[in-house]
């Protein structure tokens, strides 16, 4: 038996502020953001690892949140949904899921938007079928797939714009 | 920037999407009251009989437990069966949570740990004791088809099949028939969000409770009547819902053992349900079809005898319209039909996204397919040459029907017309291609629901109905309504739904809630705006070019300005002068929209559906068996469409679940404890990207002044009728085999 009153220090940096809490060894990452520290914005679809609702970064990568201990990543660097847009202004790809309707329910939404901006810095983005591919571990019960690729290939054009704005 | 009024028919962004890509919409298990406990539920392990003793003392041990729930010392809930009745429930005797010890299905819930954290709650959950008396079960739907029957009292909705001449006859006489045994494996609805609820003991002794539902004042009833709470002690809301696709339609016992708990300890109380727990309530029954069709060599339909059966538990009598399809569509002067349902010893299966339909039209489409081959013609115009232009089974006249433009628009897009008839005939390397088609009906429905509309100091308007927005746009649907009916922009507008409280709208549910919550929106806007002119006239103190305008009708109120129509331009007022001169603070009507004497007539005269063709490609892998869809296209013929770029969403969205239905769900059955054994996503594979191709839907004209009075049918469910049997029929064209099971798997 876990002795669930038992807690260690965890200390990690999210969405840029520091975070220093004693909670119970037991707690994921996903159960912190949600149950105690209020950001919500991360959603719990089956706590299993096998939907991708609660995908966050952890040092710029995707990860899901539900399988990992809070206490098992000492001062790392988590961004959520809620520390995705900087001053006020949607992060693009926020800005091309409303755009494309990139979702229905918005439950798998925030999952969705982390897993595509970690996408695009892996690099797993050339062709569609690509995409599909590096995508689907976000499940989307509403079926919004089609929008999701659309909004990702959104900001890939956008980028790509950029780019030869830049180089011109 | 000018700001315009947005109009029924534009593709109008989600007006709720800003909340939902920024983490910042509250789901139920969301809000977080100080103090609030969290609630474990403890499962039954076996599917019948009754439990002899539970030992929580270790449970009790774990720090931070409050209280363990059982039937045993549990407060004071409602005595008699039916104040535990629902809105949408079933008939029977509906499942009241822990209320004794006996056990009627696998996954009942005998327990619910209430303490101060989620992990102190779950670790209690674990170690508690429960000791059983085990009873005789049975969990096997085959072996539950030799006690099916048919319900002394049946669900309100159900519509008996209706025979028409001599099917048996007819049926022998035919010089090319079919037969077979159609089957569709159990579904979870499996919302992304778990069901869950969060109880606010608020401090004057009410309760706020947060719920997924899909009808807040359903839940709000039947906690008051189970709890025996009175009517102003409970409020329910549910802004914002992740999916549901009917597992909200009925209270479920989350929401009961978290009212209960919180009645309990007089504290604010979450419980949400595991991956787990969700396969422990409501499914889409497993069904069993019977189908023989007889045709005429040139294939004229002669004979449609359908017999189906779906499942049900030991105390409630679930029921589908899951036979009445074919009979409906098709122009055929010889059918029959007959229903029943099974009970097993599990909890009662439920409506899932298009209920009775998606099962019962896809598995008939499916005949129909192989009826075209039998008679060696291409599918399409198979059913072309059989096409009814009537409600086939009641006689009746339908208010609209362009399944025909349908038809010849989707084949047009897909580029039908080139298709080879022989099965196995296109190939890609080791892949082999195939081509299939099929239709798709569901009901329009239209009920009575009431809307409020307010204009505020500011010149903001404000609408509120009871309705939910389950992920089906309809914050945003109803912001146009009342952006268009008013004449205000749509940023001028807020939109209020998913609370107990407001004007009375049904459950939300059927693809109706678009044409009823549409209607009653409508109607409320244009009263306050009459409101607004007469309060006007009155006031005496307004300009003379607004006077005259007022008295002549030539005043227009438009883009959040009150004009004159004939007049300068420049004369115009804002909202709120507009208001400020009434000398009030705020006007405000509401108004409930009904189908009237006109409508009920049309009701009673005339059947209205909603129909779509499906037109789909597959690649099946001829080795390894495995089936890739590479094309989908449905035209949908629906009446009036609000917003096509959220109507064509929800299209696509119902098109990915029932990909799901053909190819890869299916809730398998241990029928030794009676439970869904695969009760998680890695063995209950609902369609990743990488299953889903590019869909194209398109939405077909259909103009209907009388299937309801903004000429709208409703999208929700109409893309899961015909997909899966489109899907199948590919297979059959790719390979030449039939399958007359879904989902059809690599396995089989």
């Amino acid at each position: 038996m876990t002795d669930v009153s038992v807690t260690s220090p965890c200390r990690l940096r999210i969405n840029g502020e520091p975070c220093t809490i004693d909670i119970p060894p037991s707690v994921t990452l996903l159960d912190l953001l949600r149950e105690r520290l209020d950001l919500t914005g991360t959603k719990k679809g089956c706590d299993h690892g096998q939907c991708g609702a609660c995908t966050v970064l952890v040092n710029g990568k995707r990860v899901k949140s539900c399988l990992i201990l809070a206490v098992s990543i000492p001062d790392a660097e988590v961004t959520t949904i809620e520390g995705l847009s900087r001053d006020g202004q949607m992060h693009p790809m926020q800005q091309a899921f409303l755009d494309q309707d990139a979702f229905q329910c918005g439950y798998c939404t925030p999952g969705q938007i982390m897993s595509a901006v970690a996408l695009m810095e892996e690099g797993h983005v050339h062709t569609r079928e690509e995409i599909r591919e590096f995508m689907s571990g976000n499940l989307c019960r509403c079926g919004a797939y089609n929008g999701i690729l659309d909004a990702i290939e959104q900001v890939i054009a956008q980028q790509q714009q950029d780019r030869a704005g830049e180089a011109a | 920037m000018t700001l315009h009024s947005a109009k029924i028919g534009q593709p109008v962004s989600r007006i709720d999407g800003l909340a939902k890509v920024t983490g910042q919409a509250r789901y139920a298990a969301e809000p977080h009251p100080a103090g609030m406990l969290y609630g474990f539920i403890v499962n039954s392990p076996i599917a019948r009989g009754r439990i002899e003793t539970i030992r929580d003392e270790a449970a009790r041990a774990v720090p931070g437990v409050v209280e363990i729930m059982t039937h045993l010392n549990r407060p004071h809930s409602a005595l008699f069966e039916k104040s535990y009745m629902d809105g949408l429930g079933v008939p029977g005797s509906p499942y009241r949570p822990l209320h004794d010890a006996e056990i009627s299905f696998n996954g009942q819930p005998v327990a619910v740990v209430l303490a101060e954290t989620f992990e102190a709650a779950r670790e209690a959950a674990m170690l508690l004791e429960v000791d059983y008396e085990r009873w005789p079960h049975n969990a096997d739907f085959e072996a539950s088809l030799h006690q099916k029957y048919m319900p002394s009292k049946t669900r309100s909705n159900y519509v008996p099949p209706k025979s028409r001449g001599n099917a048996a006859e007819a049926y022998a006489l035919s010089p090319i028939k079919i037969e077979g045994r159609y089957h569709l494996a159990p579904e979870h609805h499996n919302p992304m969000e778990m069901h869950a609820t969060t109880v606010i003991a608020e401090d004057d002794g009410t309760f706020t409770v947060w719920d997924k539902t899909q009808g807040p004042q359903a839940v709000q009833a039947y906690l008051t009547s189970a709890l025996s709470l009175s009517k102003d002690q409970v409020r329910v809301r549910n802004p914002y819902v992740g999916g549901a696709f009917g597992s909200g339609l009925r209270a479920q016992h989350n929401v009961f053992l978290a009212a209960l708990g919180a009645k309990m300890l007089k504290r604010s109380v979450r419980i949400t349900l595991t991956r787990q727990q969700m396969f422990t309530h409501v499914f889409r029954p497993e069904a069993v079809m019977n189908i023989a069709l007889g045709a005429q060599p040139d294939g004229t339909l002669q004979s449609m005898i359908v017999d189906g059966v779906t499942d049900t538990s030991r105390f409630e009598h679930n029921m589908e319209n899951l036979v009445i399809w074919g009979l409906i569509n098709y122009k055929c002067p010889n059918a029959t039909a007959d229903y029943k349902v099974a009970p097993r010893d599990t909890y009662t299966s439920s409506d899932m996204r298009a209920p009775g339909a998606a099962t019962g039209v896809n598995l008939f489409e499916m005949a129909v397919d192989e009826m075209a081959y039998a008679c060696n013609m291409d599918p399409l115009a198979f059913r072309l040459h059989n096409y009814s232009d009537i409600d086939a089974m009641h006689d009746m006249p339908l208010t609209s029907k362009a399944l025909k433009e349908a038809m010849h628009e989707g084949a047009e897009r897909f580029g039908w017309y080139n298709r080879p008839i022989a099965p196995k005939s296109m190939r890609d390397g080791k892949e082999l291609i195939g081509w299939g088609m099929a239709t798709g009906i569901w009901d329009a429905m239209f009920s009575p629901t009431s809307a409020r509309a307010t204009l505020i100091a500011d010149g903001r308007l404000h609408i509120a109905t009871a309705a939910s927005d389950i992920g089906t746009g309809t914050y945003t649907i109803l912001a146009q309504t009342a952006s268009e009916a008013f004449g205000i922009p749509i940023e001028m507008i807020d939109i209020e739904l998913g609370d107990s409280t407001l004007p009375e709208c049904p459950t939300e549910g059927g693809s109706w809630t678009a044409a009823s919550a549409g209607a009653a929106v409508w109607l409320a806007c244009q009263s306050l705006r009459e409101k607004l002119f007469k309060t006007l006239g009155k006031s005496g103190n307004i300009s003379a070019w607004l006077t005259a305008g007022l008295s002549n009708n030539t005043t227009v109120l438009q883009d959040g300005f009150l004009q004159d129509k004939d007049a300068d331009e420049n004369l115009r007022l804002s909202l709120s002068e507009a208001l400020s001169l009434t000398g009030q603070d705020r006007l405000e009507v509401e108004e409930t929209a009904k189908p009237g004497l006109r409508g009920t007539i049309s009701q009673m005269r005339k059947a209205r559906f909603t129909h779509s063709a499906v037109f789909c490609e597959v690649r099946v892998d001829e080795e390894l068996g495995i089936v890739r869809v590479t094309r989908l296209v449905n035209a949908v013929a629906a009446g009036r469409i609000m917003n096509p770029k959220t109507a064509a969403s929800q299209v696509r969205g119902a098109m990915v679940m029932a990909t799901g239905m053909a190819l890869h769900e299916e809730s398998l059955m241990d029928e030794r404890v009676g439970r869904f054994m695969n009760h998680n996503f890695a063995e209950y594979h609902i369609p990743a990207h990488a299953d889903i191709p590019d869909m194209d839907v398109l939405f077909v004209e259909e103009k209907d002044r009388e299937v309801s009075p903004l000429g709208v049918k409703g999208v929700g469910e109409i893309g899961m009728c015909g997909t899966a049997a489109a899907i199948a029929n590919a297979i059959f064209h790719a390979t030449g085999q039939r399958h007359r099971s879904l989902p059809i798997t690599p396995g089989n």
